[in-house]
């Protein structure tokens, strides 16, 4: 069941990735001020926007785990929480590659990106405590408590461009500015795109939970083998 | 102006691929390597059993 699902997410997030790149490349027109380079933003952003919901839902799993002490809210936090890194590596990088050239540098010290950073890097933290603490209970005690924490930061990174004066451009989706910030068709687009890159998002999450689940089988025919 | 804008559009688009493929890559290693130890497991269990 667990097979099929994946690749049903799999296979309906890559055509409508297909669609989507018809679109961006041969369709929507070039942006007056940025030229071809726009374009980053239809994975720029996407990739920001999967990155966040994920580690909140991570974070709703690990209040879960500490409400209820169900490892499988655990195993499935650190299955989100890997994959969002991946967004997030994404993000920083598509963004980095635009500031180049819009900015002519690759970084600068704002908030906005300085908390996206600090984000990847508390996160990545928490997979390698992960990898540090064999013994399971202790192991998801502590990787709930540094999601919330990181979530934290993952606030202060999706409301920077509001609270503060940054380098980075602010909010151009509509449900944020109420409309005029950008064109509907290229909207519409970005929108799309987010969904095919959650349903590849999904997929990704499903197969590392799925190994989550056999490594926590493979411990316990260990245990069986030893007694 | 314009052919660099494209270039730099390309890296982009080609890192975030690249990203993504990376990590599905060791995704796919990391599956195939819990695959075969839980089947040594399985049979470790079942000579144990036996024993």
């Amino acid at each position: 069941m667990r097979e099929k699902l994946v690749i049903a997410f799999a296979v309906i997030g890559a055509i409508l990735l297909a669609y989507n790149l018809y679109n961006i490349f041969l369709v929507l027109p070039d942006e007056v001020a940025q030229g071809y380079m726009y374009r980053i933003i239809y994975f720029h952003v996407p990739a920001a926007i999967v990155g966040m919901l994920g580690y909140f839902v991570a974070m709703t799993l690990s209040v879960l785990y500490l409400a209820g002490g169900d490892l499988r809210h655990d195993s499935l936090a650190a299955s989100i929480v890997e994959v969002s890194v991946v967004f997030s590596l994404v993000n920083i990088v598509t963004g980095s590659i635009w500031a180049r050239v819009q900015w002519g540098i690759w970084w600068t010290w704002d908030y906005r990106l300085t908390s996206a950073l600090v984000c990847v890097l508390i996160f990545s933290g928490y997979l390698m405590l992960r990898r540090a603490i064999d013994e399971p209970t202790q192991r998801a005690r502590l990787s709930a408590a540094l999601t919330i924490f990181g979530c934290v930061d993952v606030v202060i990174v999706w409301k920077s461009i509001e609270w503060f004066r940054n380098n980075h451009p602010g909010p151009v989706l509509s449900i944020r500015t109420g409309g005029g910030k950008m064109d509907p068709a290229m909207e519409h687009t970005l929108l799309l795109n987010m969904l095919a890159i959650l349903l590849v998002g999904v997929a990704l999450v499903l197969v590392r939970s799925w190994q989550e689940s056999t490594a926590r089988e493979i411990d316990s025919l260990r245990r069986t083998a030893h007694v | 102006m314009d052919a660099r804008n494209f270039t730099f559009m390309f890296y982009g688009f080609l890192a975030a691929w690249l990203i993504v493929l990376v990590y599905v890559v060791s995704l796919a290693r990391r599956g195939a390597r819990l695959s075969k130890e839980l089947e040594d497991v399985k049979h470790l269990v079942a000579t144990t059993h036996k024993n």
